[in-house]
């Protein structure tokens, strides 16, 4: 190539690339009504969710696999909900929480998926479909997936209430969530939720500053300080939730929570610098501390755990070969490869057969069986999670999932619970 | 180059021209948004939802249970006493502090560029992100940090302080830190044009350092102490990060409501809740203007 033309090449780039710039400028302004810039060559997928769910491995082996590139769009669980309903044309596919459903389908940016298109939907757990594991009926306060699982119909704007071939997501991954704790600096064992409010740990405990999943771990503890029993914890009254933020504000006041949190790394950081001893958490927030060398249980309490879901979904203005992508993708997620990296991070898949099929025995035994670990056990980065001889926190899959007493929820009164909650941080 | 004529005989109509440019940015980029926030105030909302309408709503659950005065503060209230306490605070001491500093750096440093060496040192910190200042707050202030640890092996106390961290103490402390540059650089600025020879005077007729500074100091650097207060007051009311961060989301500010509301979708309500906060702030920079006419005294 001549230089002359190099000249030229770089110029001609230049110029196109402050086309592009300008296209974005212009999309950012007119919320994504700007033309699709992609080629239809290139197999691209724009993936909007949470970044806890977003791995670069995954990503990775999709691509290997499929040849589709995942571009991840990382926001927060509260962004993933405003995106859908501000901007549903910025994305290809969204993994999404069950909880927000109740906000998401009356708009009808979303689109109903289609049963007989997900090669393993028949084998995706009970605990969805059903509300059940083993066989068992298990807790279903909040919004359980059971009760927004499927679709009347494809555009369909309301839940059906016998199953259908809509469903509103594909489950992809869940877990049920409980208090963590540092064994070390508590010395005792813990075995109840009121143990978040016990005086004995004033000022080293911390509770998360997410409304909506906040007044959850709230109710777990004040039903088992015996205060009240609630019908259902992820829909209370006005009353209910009035009673709620007042034993909340009482611990406050008093000086119980050193701090809260809103963001996963908050949690780590809280607990691994000793702040903390007791707080909620998320699963992989453990997994963070005990990876820096610091004792941290994820402490299996009498009351119950409080379970949540996620699953994958379309935009309703997904086109054709768009959608045989997602769908492509979706079928590729559930094949096991994926299943099995969920698992090894202390999560669950929604499909148990195939992910079995691509863990190591003792993988398995250890995670979902809860038998004591034959080897090591490893993260799917290579990081050493459990010596040879330790048990999983809380047990086997049927212990864990057949203890959940309620899930994440959207309550009706919303907006009050909210307000509530706001003044409890101002008071 | 501009002919020497240019600027001649320009009327007030080529005035306004000049003007029209920066107006339309204003115009396009402040007050239609501002406006737009108004307008949203009034509108009603769902979980899902904007319902155009005219309704007082949101300014009614804003400021419920805020005329009962028996029944303590209401959380609108509440919080807006506690960020005035901040502002308060942070007012006080970055002014000492920047009030301070400038004096040192204008009249005790004696030669120019020793003047601006020290004053680029000031700025250093200003070459890290202000979260990243924040948070390196928290391993030295913390229950294990390096403050109380220090302080247990010299003996000085046995048990770790416990409010260094997530307090008042550690919100206004980070305050101080981030934004004392602010109340520095105006002050900075109105001292050195403060004419030399009027200290020579005060000094000559007998006045003390005190006299010095009070009589003639303060009064000629009152522009740079009023949009020093300006910055940080205003900075102050509308932050939710700092507060956030250093008062482990237990103190409540405007902002965290804001951010709150938006996250759930209350756009309206989130509105209702800028509009006031913007007229407060507008209201305390008016009070302020009306005491220092910062314009004639550039």
């Amino acid at each position: 190539m001549s230089e002359k033309t190099q000249e030229k090449m770089s110029g001609l780039s230049r110029r196109s690339f402050m086309k592009g710039a300008g296209t974005l400028a212009a999309a950012s302004m007119f919320g994504g009504v700007a033309p699709y810039v992609m080629s239809s060559e290139k197999k691209v997928l724009r993936y909007l969710g949470t970044a806890v769910n977003q791995d670069t491995t995954i990503g990775e082996k999709a691509k290997e696999d499929l040849g589709i590139t995942i571009e991840y769009i990382p926001v927060t669980t509260d962004e993933v909900t405003k995106r859908i309903l501000t901007q549903p044309n910025s994305f290809d596919l969204v993994d999404t929480e069950y909880f927000s459903l109740k906000k998401l389908v009356p708009s009808g940016n979303l689109i109903g998926m289609n049963a007989n298109r997900i090669k393993e939907f028949d084998n995706i757990v009970t605990a969805f479909t059903k509300g059940e594991v083993a066989g068992k009926k298990i807790g279903d306060q909040g919004t359980a997936p059971k009760k927004v699982f499927y679709l009347e119909g494809e555009k369909s704007k309301k839940f059906a209430s016998s199953p259908t071939e809509w469903v509103t997501l594909v489950p992809t991954v869940y877990n049920a969530d409980t208090l963590g704790i540092r064994p070390d600096l508590i010395g005792r064992p813990i075995n109840t939720w009121a143990e978040l409010l016990n005086p004995e740990f004033k000022g080293k405990a911390s509770i998360l500053n997410i409304p909506s999943i906040g007044i959850m771990d709230a109710a777990m503890v004040v039903e088992a300080m015996g205060e009240y029993k609630y019908p259902d914890k992820g829909n209370m009254t006005k009353k209910e939730i009035d009673l709620t933020m007042k034993v909340m504000t009482e611990a406050k006041k008093a000086g119980q929570f050193r701090a809260f949190w809103s963001d996963f790394n908050e949690s780590v950081n809280l607990m691994a610098s000793g702040e903390v001893v007791i707080q909620s958490m998320w699963s992989p927030a453990i997994t963070a501390v005990r990876t820096k060398g610091i004792p941290c249980v994820y402490q299996p309490l009498k009351e119950g755990y409080r379970a949540w879901a996620a699953g994958f979904a379309l935009p309703s203005t997904i086109k054709g070969q768009k959608a045989d992508l997602a769908y492509e993708f979706i079928n590729w997620f559930l094949s096991g490869w994926a299943g099995a990296y969920l698992n090894r991070q202390g999560y669950y898949s929604a499909v148990l057969p195939t992910a079995k099929a691509n863990m190591e025995a003792y993988e398995w035994d250890y995670w979902m069986l809860g038998k004591p670990a034959a080897k090591d056990i490893m993260s799917p980065n290579g990081q050493k999670l459990a010596s040879a001889g330790e048990i999983r926190d809380g047990g086997s899959y049927e212990d864990r999932m057949g203890g959940v007493a309620c899930w994440n929820a959207v309550m009706d009164e919303n907006r009050y619970m909210v307000r509530k909650w706001n003044e409890f941080i101002a008071s | 180059m501009l002919p020497p004529s240019f600027g001649k005989g320009m009327t007030r109509s080529t005035n306004s021209i000049l003007a029209v440019p920066f107006a339309m940015v204003l115009a396009m980029f402040f007050v239609l948004p501002l406006l737009l926030v108004v307008v949203v105030s009034f509108w009603d909302y769902t979980e899902y939802s904007l319902i155009p309408d005219l309704i007082l709503m949101n300014y009614a659950e804003l400021f419920y249970g805020c005329f009962e005065w028996d029944q303590g503060l209401c959380t609108t209230f509440a919080t807006y006493l506690s960020t005035f306490k901040y502002v308060f605070l942070t007012w006080c001491f970055t002014l000492a502090i920047g009030f301070g500093v400038a004096l040192y750096l204008v009249f005790c440093v004696r030669s120019l560029k020793m003047q601006i060496v020290l004053f680029l040192v000031c700025t250093i910190p200003f070459w890290t992100s202000n979260v990243i200042r924040m948070i390196s707050w928290i391993p030295l202030l913390g229950r294990n940090g390096i403050v109380n640890t220090a302080l247990i092996s010299i003996g000085i106390i046995d048990q770790p302080i416990e409010w260094l961290l997530y307090s008042g103490f550690s919100v206004t402390l980070g305050f101080v830190h981030l934004y004392t540059l602010f109340m520095v650089v105006p002050i900075f600025n109105s001292m050195a044009k403060i004419d030399r020879s009027l200290i020579e005077a005060a000094k000559d007729a007998g006045a003390s350092a005190w006299q010095i500074i009070a009589n003639i100091i303060i009064p000629l650097s009152r522009s740079g102490i009023m949009i020093g207060s300006i910055f940080v007051i205003t900075i102050v009311v509308g932050d939710f990060i700092t507060i956030g961060v250093l008062g482990g989301q237990q103190i409540a500010s405007v902002g965290k409501i804001i951010y709150v509301e938006m996250s759930y979708l209350q756009f309206p309500a989130a509105a209702a809740n800028a509009v006031v906060l913007v007229s407060i702030t507008l209201l305390m920079v008016a009070a302020m203007m009306r005491i220092v006419n910062v314009r004639k005294e550039l």
